[in-house]
């Protein structure tokens, strides 16, 4: 269990509950590919994969055990000539959706991807709308409260 | 004893809390000023108890009384005395009375300090203070209570986590706290307002310190927070879109939007009903943020449904607390006039456009966080959502709204001129163009977007002086008369400026470490060499050394640059015989440049030690930034008009006025 553990404050709770900080050292010397072309895949596509022990860290940051098996399995399979796209599915395949940092746009994912533009769109419309509203409505002077009418009237002497 | 004077001191709290929320709305319905007077000695007593049991639990920390469960849960005896103190609030227990700690002195604050505003409205304002305490204090003496004894006392406590012990965290939950719970005035003050039926532009004059101050310790407990992460955790990231760091994120950016928003408020009595509700959301926010952390709904959703005590009495907090609000503003929201008409393009239509942009953002954030719960607590599939999807979606928000930012301070109110503002920015934007230009030139590797990114930097710095610059005119006025304009000045001319500034800092720094960082990881024997961004380090070996409550392994590199010595760096690892753990110190060399980072990685088979070494161009100036960003809100802070108070110089002005008739 590799601790990454980002804003501290609220941290605190998560690391009393794992108890466990380990030093975040990811890739090791000995896993990297001699082919520099394949060791830059190995690691372009090791950063969109998440280690499924931690917290929505990549392999290639993470120092779990079971992030350095995937990295060493994403190697195995680059060095077994798969493309990019093979390689994510054979790993999706074993893992899950889980393991992958940026969700595919799936049915169940529709809500996630579309809510920030149809959050823009609706909040958009809305301004339009209420200046629309606003400005077909000239603005009319606001109703004397009780205390204001009493200083009118004594202004005015009849107080 | 000192525990049993806390727990006694925390109850009677709970008990002035309830006085404090329930007699001044009872005194301003019925009109009652001795009821309604009750609120300013209410909100002191309750700060004084509050301090006596928060000085209570530190005693106990500071004395290692282990016979306190919370103190043998979370301390030792061979701690430095740095993060005995610090440890009060690194638990959950503690850091509750710490959120309290510091909502009632804000109370005791506006209860003090506050006597400029109307009676009413202040009482109001401390009844809901004093209705969160009663809330928060309910949740600490049934479900974490920091005062539990043990019996027999062990001899030594379980220690605190190593990661935790550390300078920049000792001092970053209070900032942050003071945030979160800072943002609980705004939201007083709205919910008064809401109460009330009234609201004016006096209001927003009133809102906006409180405001800003909390906007001001938010972001300096984020800017610990990031640099924290980027040192301890020993590979040099800064920021992760992690949960527990968006948590603190959603109130920032709804907090900005409501600074910017409160502004429109209070220079031209437009958008009441928006900055009410925008006030409501950011409280809300924080509250959520504390649900997520302190729930344990993050970790897992089974967690939270193993052991639901805790975070069923937090939901229930929020829900009670979000819902009143918005039920109370959708009643009576409709009651507040709504005030001063602009056009699209002015000072306020770029405002709404900040408010807009902002809060979309901060709806991004806030969707990637929850969806992944959601869909889990839903259909029990688990998904993550990572770095990709916020680039994705909060990116092209947030870069537009950079983009206009130096266009928002020099168009004028009510109706603005959008290419004059535009001839002004020429030369920024010529400046801006030749950077990315030269940039894109001299930097062959790295993603193309990058020159546009440090390109964008500059803009907003250079946005930033052509404010100021435009406000004294500069270069139509003569030197003198440009220099009693300046000094003129108000001080939140200066101080928006500065915090323009510093976001485009933040930006550089962002861009140049993440386009063109460099990094090394390697399997090195002590004798060999390595090379990075122009510096030869020398590993010599590995020497043992003994701390006050670790045993370490310290890396020796000899650092040179061209052939001349630069320096020595020395990373360790640390192994905590209490806690049974290890951190990883990372060593770092600062320059103009940026930081050459070494992080002492685990001994292998051949005996070499894996050495990750990293070259981060440009990092600090994201730290630097943040704390550019706080002291300009606190110059801020200090301007005349925030001290002076409204209400005194309207009536004055209104005296004179009625004196000349």
């Amino acid at each position: 269990m590799a601790a990454r553990f980002s804003l501290g404050v609220w941290l605190f709770s998560l690391a009393l509950v794992f108890s466990v900080a380990s030093p975040a050292f990811a890739v090791q010397p000995d896993e990297m590919l001699k082919n520099p072309v394949l060791e830059a895949r190995a690691r372009a596509l090791s950063e969109g994969l998440r280690c499924l022990v931690c917290q929505n860290q990549s392999i290639d940051d993470s120092d779990a055990p079971l992030a350095k098996d995937l990295r060493i399995l994403v190697r195995e399979r680059l060095k077994a000539g798969d493309s990019d796209q093979q390689i994510i599915d054979f790993i999706v395949s074993r893992y899950g959706e889980f393991v992958l940092l940026k969700p595919r746009f799936e049915p169940h994912t529709w809500l996630l991807w579309l809510a920030t533009p149809l959050v823009l769109l609706a909040a958009l419309a809305g301004i339009i709308y209420s200046y629309r509203r606003r400005e077909s409505v000239a603005e009319a002077p606001k109703p004397l409260t009780a205390g204001e009418k009493r200083r009118l009237k004594r202004l005015v002497g009849e107080g | 004893m000192i525990a049993e004077t806390g727990h006694y001191a925390l109850i009677l709290a709970l008990g002035v809390a309830i006085v404090q929320m329930v007699l001044p709305v009872i005194g301003t319905r019925y009109r009652d000023p001795q009821l309604t007077a009750i609120a300013v000695p209410a909100a002191q007593l309750e700060f004084i108890l509050i301090a006596i049991a928060f000085f209570a639990l530190m005693t106990a920390y500071v004395t290692s009384d282990f016979s306190v469960l919370n103190v043998w849960q979370n301390s030792a005896a061979a701690k430095p005395m740095l993060y005995k103190i610090s440890g009060v609030w690194g638990n959950h227990e503690g850091s509750m009375i710490l959120w309290v700690l510091i909502l009632t002195l804000f109370g005791a604050a506006v209860a003090t300090f506050g006597t400029n505003l109307p009676r009413q409205l202040q009482a109001n304002v401390l009844a809901v203070q004093g209705s969160i305490a009663v809330a928060f204090l309910l949740f600490i003496v049934t479900t974490s209570n920091p005062f539990i004894r043990l019996n027999p006392a062990p001899f030594d406590g379980q220690g605190m986590n190593p990661v935790l012990q550390d300078p920049a965290l000792a001092f970053h939950p209070p900032f942050l706290y003071a945030g979160y719970v800072g943002f609980s005035m705004a939201f007083s003050f709205a919910v008064a307002a809401l109460i009330d039926g009234r609201i004016d532009a006096a209001w927003a004059r009133w809102v906006r310190p409180w405001t800003l101050a909390a906007w001001m310790c938010l972001t300096l407990g984020i800017s610990m927070g990031s640099w924290w992460a980027y040192y301890e955790l020993g590979w040099g990231g800064f920021w992760f879109w992690d949960p527990v760091e968006n948590a603190s994120f959603m109130p920032w950016l709804a907090g900005t939007a409501l600074l910017h928003s409160a502004l429109v408020m209070e220079k031209r009595d437009a958008l009441k009903v928006w900055t009410i509700l925008l006030a409501i959301i950011t409280f809300s926010l924080s509250l959520m943020g504390t649900f997520l952390v302190r729930s344990g709904v993050l970790t897992s959703v089974h967690a939270f449904a193993v052991d639901p005590a805790r975070g069923v009495f937090i939901l229930a907090i929020m829900g009670v607390f979000i819902g009143g609000a918005f039920a109370l503003f959708a009643w009576r929201a409709p009651l507040l006039s709504q005030g001063g008409l602009f056009a699209p393009i002015s000072r306020e239509g770029s405002l709404v456009l900040n408010n807009l942009l902002l809060t979309v953002a901060c709806a991004a954030v806030l969707v990637g966080t929850l969806y992944p719960l959601a869909l889990e607590a839903l259909t029990g599939d688990k998904i993550s959502v990572g770095a990709p999807f916020f680039n994705l979606t909060f990116g092209p928000l947030i870069v537009a709204l950079l983009i206009v930012v130096p266009f928002g301070p020099l168009l004028a109110w009510k109706r603005g001129d959008l290419l004059a503002a535009a001839q002004r920015l020429m030369a920024a934007a010529i400046v801006a163009l030749l950077v990315m230009v030269v940039v894109f030139a001299f930097m062959q590797k790295g993603p193309w977007l990058a020159p546009l990114g440090i390109g964008l930097g500059v803009w907003l710095l250079l946005g930033a002086v052509t404010d100021i610059a435009n406000r004294v005119k500069l270069f139509g006025a003569t030197p003198e008369e440009a220099w009693r304009r300046a000094r003129n000045l108000p001080r939140a001319a200066y101080g928006g400026a500065l915090a323009h500034a510093g976001l485009g800092l933040v930006v550089i720094g962002i861009v140049a470490t993440t386009a063109w960082r460099a990094e090394r990881i390697e399997a090195l024997a002590p004798g060999q060499t390595l090379d990075i961004a122009g510096y030869q380090l020398l590993f010599e070996g590995v020497e043992p050394h003994q701390g006050p409550n670790y045993r370490a392994r310290v890396g020796m590199f000899k650092v040179t640059r061209g052939g001349s010595p630069v320096t020595e760096l020395t990373p360790s690892k640390r192994e905590f015989t209490v806690e049974k753990n290890t951190t990883t110190e990372s060593a770092i060399h600062i320059s103009w440049r940026g930081d050459l980072y070494v992080v002492l990685g685990d001994q292998l088979k051949n005996g070499a030690y894996s050495v990750r070494v990293y070259f981060n161009p440009l990092v600090r100036l994201i730290w630097l930034g943040g704390l550019v960003m706080f002291i300009g809100g606190g110059v801020s802070l200090s301007d005349r008009r925030l001290r002076v108070g409204a209400p005194k110089r309207a009536r004055a002005k209104a005296e004179a006025a009625a004196a000349g008739e």
